[in-house]
């Protein structure tokens, strides 16, 4: 067995975090790693493509039933999915009670104590949204994961959110040893939309992994639980995550410490691509537009 | 005392110099800010009883402690639990969060209360809602809920409850003022949530403010009551019944024919606290902790309020004139009796304590308003404060402080402890006051000690009766032989043996 492997989805919500990491891995098993997901996530969203249906038993929810962590076995909470991958939710709160970062914590804490990282090449965590508070961070904190792929697109919000990640993987960098693995861009169809990835990559001065065509068959393989390496194994889309895998596969040690830019610095960057209009041609717009009217 | 300083007027600008040179740059620039001598001042005029006008208040208060220090403050809970909402007997108070805030704080304060525990009275009992992992993860809200439930079961005869805060309910977000509303619907009973978590503010005063408003939002106007004042009825606000002072404060203010229908909160009832809006006058003791809400009456039901002292003899009859003022003539002259009836007392406590500790020098370290009040009880028997301090006072409170210590008093604001330490080496007084922290390393300086937040388990110390036991203890602390052994033997001069 190969030295383990930690690594970490992150991106704005919505982005296709889960979408993109189960496909990836879905491939990755198929070149014969063995491999554990940890969902970060309290929806618990993160195994679903690979199990087929939604985990119903994630650690949180079956610790509050049985009182806490310590009386929980691990068999309780690991499912065996698509062609072994194991599969582990965090699980949490409804929305607005309670602390979903204390739960992450506390979940990952019990997975690793009770031996769900032995056996194992891979573990990839898939976190929610944003690194909203400490909890959300463990995955880069502590020696978790060694390399964070940031998903992200041509659109500004993703960008800002693929910037800010960064931020948070600089801070525990030094003292963790995280590093940023690289852009993984999906698809939205936006304006110049490769060449803005790869230039935030540029300065973000890490690598542009992949960037992953936009296609309506994951929706198909999506409505049925599916990853469309197992939905579609022949179809082209399939093709691009044993792509995108083998790049991860390849990346191994070679993440960096990342070199997030100012807020002005995207914005700026953004101008220059055309894609966020200057004070000044947004008043002409404007003034034009009424002007027309 | 063997070991005393005979040395002439100590100058303490230059200790407070000494003592600072210890810190790094910044903490020095920060704590020299806190401590300082009672400066004259000219332009105040002497305090009617004490006849002291000194300047106090220009040391800065109320700011957050220096990281790296000993403080000995305590937290907004402790503020609000430990101090205002623990005491009033017929709640339950529950702690509401992991169990360690509630188990350590547990009985601290030596509340007296009239009761049966268990069945009416509450106080020296604790109550927690035990928070585990999954109460944080999920929430906890709904294990409060449980909880009431089950004090509802378990204790029919509770009036009521009050949700006390620790930390982790603040971090969470929970809904603590939901809860209250559902159950009050619920079971019919006084529901009170306080957001007094730890980590809210520089001090257990911030504490007794939250708990104060927690009173006014929570308690006034929510119950309909028959109850009519009559011309005499009085509040005895901001005395928690230490070791039984608030009775012995109500009976002088009985026996000058005033009628206490509210102490809060030592020995007190919800209904006391309800019905205190209709009573004719508010009268504070504890003016730091409670005066956020005489304010409040004051303005919303227009009853008025007004500071007194009963610690030593001179203040209690200066007070109790001072109330009886705000009466009528027969008060006035039953005030006069009841002075004229415990002068007997007093003379009797003087003539007997008075030689034994007149001229001896004291330091003081404490909370809330004893700071100040209890100097003039050491001023009766003829001591002498040396320096005083205060944990969590604000600028009023040393305001108030120039009324009561002269002029090159050594003053010390949330006082660490290398300061009061190194101040007390130096200073080296006769007795120290100050807590159980303190106790220990003070009396293995061979310096007598008495604790003054507990009063070291004696008490009560207001009033005629409590000013007695005052003196007969600060005389034990004082001229206990044990500090004639406290020099080693064969540190001394060798006796003339081989002489023989």
């Amino acid at each position: 067995m190969s030295k383990l492997r930690q690594i970490a989805f992150y991106g704005k919500g919505g982005i296709g975090k889960s979408t993109t990491s189960q496909n990836t891995l879905a491939a990755l098993v198929e070149m014969g790693q063995k491999i554990l997901i940890v969902g970060c996530d309290p929806k618990a969203d993160s195994t679903r493509l690979i199990l087929n249906t939604k985990l119903q038993d994630t650690v949180l929810h079956l610790a509050a039933e049985a009182g806490s962590v310590e009386d929980l076995e691990l068999e309780d909470v690991m499912k065996i999915g698509y062609k072994g991958i194991k599969c582990t939710e965090a699980g949490g709160p409804e929305p607005g009670v309670g602390c979903a970062g204390r739960g992450v914590i506390t979940a990952i804490n019990f997975l690793e104590e009770n031996g769900a990282y032995e056996d194992v090449d891979y573990v990839s965590y898939d976190v929610l949204g944003d690194v909203v508070c400490g909890g959300f961070a463990m995955p880069i904190r502590e020696n978790k994961a060694q390399e964070i792929y940031i998903v992200m697109s041509g659109e500004m919000m993703a960008l800002y959110a693929a910037n800010n990640i960064a931020k948070g993987i600089l801070k525990y960098a030094n003292s963790g040893g995280v590093r940023l693995g690289g852009l993984i861009c999906n698809e939205r169809q936006t304006d110049r939309e490769l060449e803005l990835a790869e230039a935030l990559a540029a300065r973000l001065g890490c690598k542009m992994i992949h960037f992953v065509p936009r296609d309506n068959i994951v929706q198909h393989a999506e409505l049925r639980r599916e990853t469309v390496i197992q939905y579609a194994p022949e179809s082209k889309q399939a093709e691009e995550y044993r792509e995108l895998a083998r790049k991860i596969h390849a990346n191994s040690g070679q993440g960096v410490i990342p070199t997030p830019i100012t807020m002005e610095e995207l914005e700026q960057m953004l101008m220059d691509f055309g894609i966020m209009q200057t004070e000044e041609d947004r008043l002409a717009a404007i003034a034009a537009a009424a002007a027309g009217a | 005392m063997a070991k005393d300083n005979v040395s002439g007027t100590p100058d303490y600008e230059a200790l407070i110099e000494e003592v600072l040179s210890a810190y790094p740059e910044k903490s020095k620039k920060k704590r020299a800010k806190h401590l300082g001598v009672a400066q004259a001042d000219p332009e105040g005029a002497p305090d009617a009883v004490t006849g002291i006008a000194s300047k106090c208040d220009t040391v800065k208060s109320n700011i957050k402690s220096i990281p790296g220090v000993m403080t000995i403050r305590g937290c907004a809970y402790a503020g609000s639990k430990g101090v205002v909402w623990g005491p009033i007997k017929d709640m339950v108070h529950i702690s509401h969060g992991p169990v360690g805030c509630g188990q350590y704080s547990w009985s601290q304060r030596r509340n007296y209360y009239t009761g049966t525990t268990g069945i009416d009275s509450f106080v020296t009992m604790q109550f927690t809602t035990d928070f585990q992992e999954k109460d944080i993860v999920f929430g906890g809200d709904k294990k409060l809920e449980k909880t009431i439930d089950e004090i509802n079961t378990l204790f029919p005869l509770a009036n009521g409850v009050s949700i006390q805060s620790e930390c982790p309910i603040g971090l969470i977000g929970d809904d603590i003022g939901a809860v209250a509303k559902k159950k009050n619907k619920d079971i019919g009973k006084t529901i009170v949530p306080v957001r007094c978590e730890g980590f809210r503010g520089v001090s257990q005063s911030l504490g007794h403010h939250i708990a104060n408003d927690a009173v006014r939002d929570w308690v006034f106007d929510k119950k309909e009551t028959d109850y009519v004042a009559g011309p005499y009825d009085v509040n005895v606000i901001g005395d928690y019944n230490i070791g039984g002072d608030a009775w012995a404060s109500r009976r002088l203010l009985e026996e000058m024919g005033l009628n206490v229908v509210g102490n809060w909160s030592g020995d007190a009832t919800l209904a006391e606290i309800e019905r205190a809006p209709k009573a004719k006058i508010n009268l504070i003791h504890c003016y730091r902790s409670m005066s956020y809400i005489c304010r409040h009456m004051e303005e919303t039901y227009g009853v008025p309020w007004m500071e007194y002292n009963f610690f030593g003899p001179s203040q209690i009859a200066a007070s109790l004139r001072a109330i009886a003022a705000r009466f009528d003539e027969t008060i006035q002259a039953r005030a006069e009796e009841v002075i004229a009836k415990y002068q007997p007392l007093v003379d009797a406590v003087l003539a007997k304590y008075k030689p034994r500790l007149e001229g001896k020098t004291v330091m003081l370290y404490v909370g809330g308003l004893r700071p100040r009040h209890v100097v003039t009880a050491y001023d009766d028997l003829g001591m002498v404060i040396a320096g005083t301090g205060y944990e969590f006072a604000h600028n009023d409170d040393y305001k108030r402080t120039g009324h009561y210590v002269k002029e090159g008093t050594l003053i010390y604001d949330d006082v660490t402890g290398y300061e009061l330490e190194r101040f007390i080496e130096k200073v080296r007084p006769d007795l120290v006051g100050s807590g159980i922290k303190e106790k220990y390393p003070v009396q293995k300086m061979g310096i007598p000690f008495r604790q003054m937040h507990s009063w070291d388990y004696s008490g009560p110390y207001h009033g005629y009766d409590g000013f007695a036991i005052f003196a007969r203890d600060m005389d034990m602390a004082i001229n206990n032989p044990v500090w004639g052994l406290f020099d080693a033997p064969w540190e001394t001069a060798a006796p003339a043996i081989a002489a023989e």
